[in-house]
């Protein structure tokens, strides 16, 4: 199997904060995997690093086989363009309205004609079940349809890699539910591999345990059968290290104090 | 001591990343790509959007110009000088400071709490991971239209504040037209107009670029952004003043 995301002793740190060390893992093509930990773990920062909007203080960081650390930021451009990422609390663009932030990237950075721009646009916010508030402003949405929106946009330019940073953080169960399905979606009908930030522990088992099954509108998510789950690992992050690697029963099994006290 | 050097190491740092900025900058400007309609859209967000205070400003300064310089023209009986007066001191000192103080205040603020807030959304970081340029796209914009539009902008201010200087002079100096305008010809020298008119390309490409600056170093949340406004005009309006002041001695040296 591809290794879609390597991480090689990756250290990083701010100022004297050492934030990440000598963390490493792999992400295989069509994989998920979920990155959970306490608040200022370092989170962020790992999906920081993959996009290369941050530079680690050393280690490796390959993507599709590409030294993400070692490019610089227009050789980078071109990797993002394979990448959608999720931001916390979605970084909308706040003067633009949702058919514009949805196609940002292809009214901005590609040639393609306006009508096959909206036609996208309309099919990822149809995906993402909100085709009816193109002419919104961000600020008319709500927290969910927010979220949706920004997954939208991450969608817009086909990555085959998307990373989520809190996706569901914020939001009422409900709503995360619908986020939820949304990226087991992804995963299980697209085919597309993810990096999961979160704290949210409900989510990420949720999230790890179930698979997507039917097509169009009759999708159902029933517990997912062993080798799909397998698919799904979990990483801890505590104090900049990984301090546990593995799917969603042994993350429940585990002994270890932290873990427990984590996880309950 | 300690805190000294401290504070030395952090400003030096402050002003490295400045001029790294304006290396982007210069960078961004000789290469694609450019994003013009971003462009235009600040030339009418600066420059039609600072059009009524610059106008107000320029008149109500003329005007006490006026006034003041009667009262001191008339100990020497000189009162129909008050043209020549009025006209150096608009054309080459007050009407770019005071037009440029003006857009910082209005414009250089309101750059910084638009990026500024872009900064701590994660918006500036979803520009790049969507494959832009934020000073492409953010920054070159707002410079290119603030260098351009502020001289604009001063040139008008100029004419508004000649027209409430004419208007003293005959309500209340009463001083005709006619001898007036032609002090005010008399007293402007060409090398006084290119002075007048170099200094706010400079002036304006400052406040824009630290705005932007600023704007775009903001840490903190809400509260950041609150900051960021306030050190946007604060630090324009000082660096306005002593960037005016190098200028004027630097164009003195080499134009009179
Ligand atoms: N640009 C930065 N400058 C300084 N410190 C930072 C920066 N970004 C993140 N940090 C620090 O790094 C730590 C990890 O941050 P982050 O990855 O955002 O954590 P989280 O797991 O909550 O997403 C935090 O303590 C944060 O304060
Ligand atoms: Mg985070």
């Amino acid at each position: 199997m591809a290794a879609v995301i390597e991480f090689d002793r990756v250290t990083l740190a701010f100022d004297d904060q050492v934030v990440l060390r000598d963390v490493s893992f792999t992400l295989e093509e069509a994989h998920t995997k979920i990155v959970i930990g306490a608040s200022g773990s370092g989170k962020s920062t790992i999906l920081r690093l993959i996009l290369g909007l941050l530079k680690p203080d050393s280690g490796a960081i390959t993507i599709n086989g590409e030294r993400v650390d070692r490019l610089t930021e227009e050789e980078l451009m071109r990797i993002r363009g394979g990448l959608g990422m999720v931001f916390q609390e979605g970084a909308l663009f706040d003067s633009l309205t949702v058919r514009e932030n949805v196609g940002y990237r292809l009214f901005e950075e590609t040639s393609m004609p306006i009508p096959e721009v909206d036609a996208r646009v309309q099919e990822v916010l149809g995906f993402v079940e909100l085709a009816e508030f193109t002419d919104r402003m961000p600020s008319e949405l709500s927290g969910g349809q927010r979220r949706r929106v920004a997954i939208a946009r991450a969608l817009t330019s086909k990555p085959r890699l998307l990373l989520y940073d809190e996706p569901t953080t914020g939001l009422d169960p409900i709503t995360a539910l619908t986020v939820d399905h949304e990226i087991i979606k992804l995963r299980d009908i697209e085919g597309v591999s993810a990096m999961l930030v979160t704290h949210q522990l409900r989510d990420a088992f949720y999230i790890a345990t179930h698979e997507a099954v039917g097509q169009g509108s009759r999708l159902e998510f029933p517990v997912a059968a062993p080798a799909k789950a397998d698919m799904t690992e979990f990483i801890m992050l505590k104090d900049g290290a990984v301090a546990f690697e593995g799917h969603a029963d042994d993350l429940r099994h585990s002994d270890d104090p932290y873990l427990k006290a984590f996880l309950s | 001591m300690t805190w000294l050097a401290q504070w030395l190491k952090h400003s030096l740092q402050e002003v490295q990343d400045y001029f790294l900025l304006l290396g982007k900058v210069g960078r961004g400007l000789v290469t694609r790509p450019f994003y013009a309609r971003d462009v235009m859209e600040q030339f009418d967000a600066i420059g039609a959007g600072s059009l009524t205070v610059v106008l107000l400003t320029g008149t109500f300064t003329g005007m006490v110009l006026a006034l003041n310089s009667g009262i001191t023209l008339d100990k020497f009986g000189a009162r129909s000088m008050v043209g020549q007066l009025v006209s150096a001191s608009m054309v080459k000192e007050l009407g770019p400071v005071l037009t440029a103080l003006i857009v910082c205040g209005r414009v250089g603020s309101s750059i910084a709490a638009e990026l500024g807030s872009m900064t701590v959304t994660d918006q500036i970081s979803a520009l790049r991971a969507l494959g832009t340029d934020p000073v492409r796209k953010l920054v070159i914009p707002r410079v290119v239209a603030g260098t351009l539009m502020v001289p604009v902008l001063t040139v008008i201010a100029d004419g508004v504040g000649l027209v409430g200087a004419w208007l003293i002079a005959v309500t209340q100096l009463k001083v005709p037209a006619a001898p007036f305008w032609n002090s005010v010809v008399n007293g402007l020298y060409i090398e006084d107009v290119w002075m007048g008119l170099i200094k706010p390309f400079f002036l304006g490409f400052v406040l824009v670029s630290i705005g932007c600056y600023v704007g775009l170093q903001t840490r903190g949340g809400t509260q950041g952004v609150g900051r960021s406004t306030t050190n946007a005009v604060v630090a324009g309006s000082v660096v306005i003043l002593a960037v005016d002041f190098l200028l004027t001695k630097f164009l003195f040296m080499v134009m009179y």
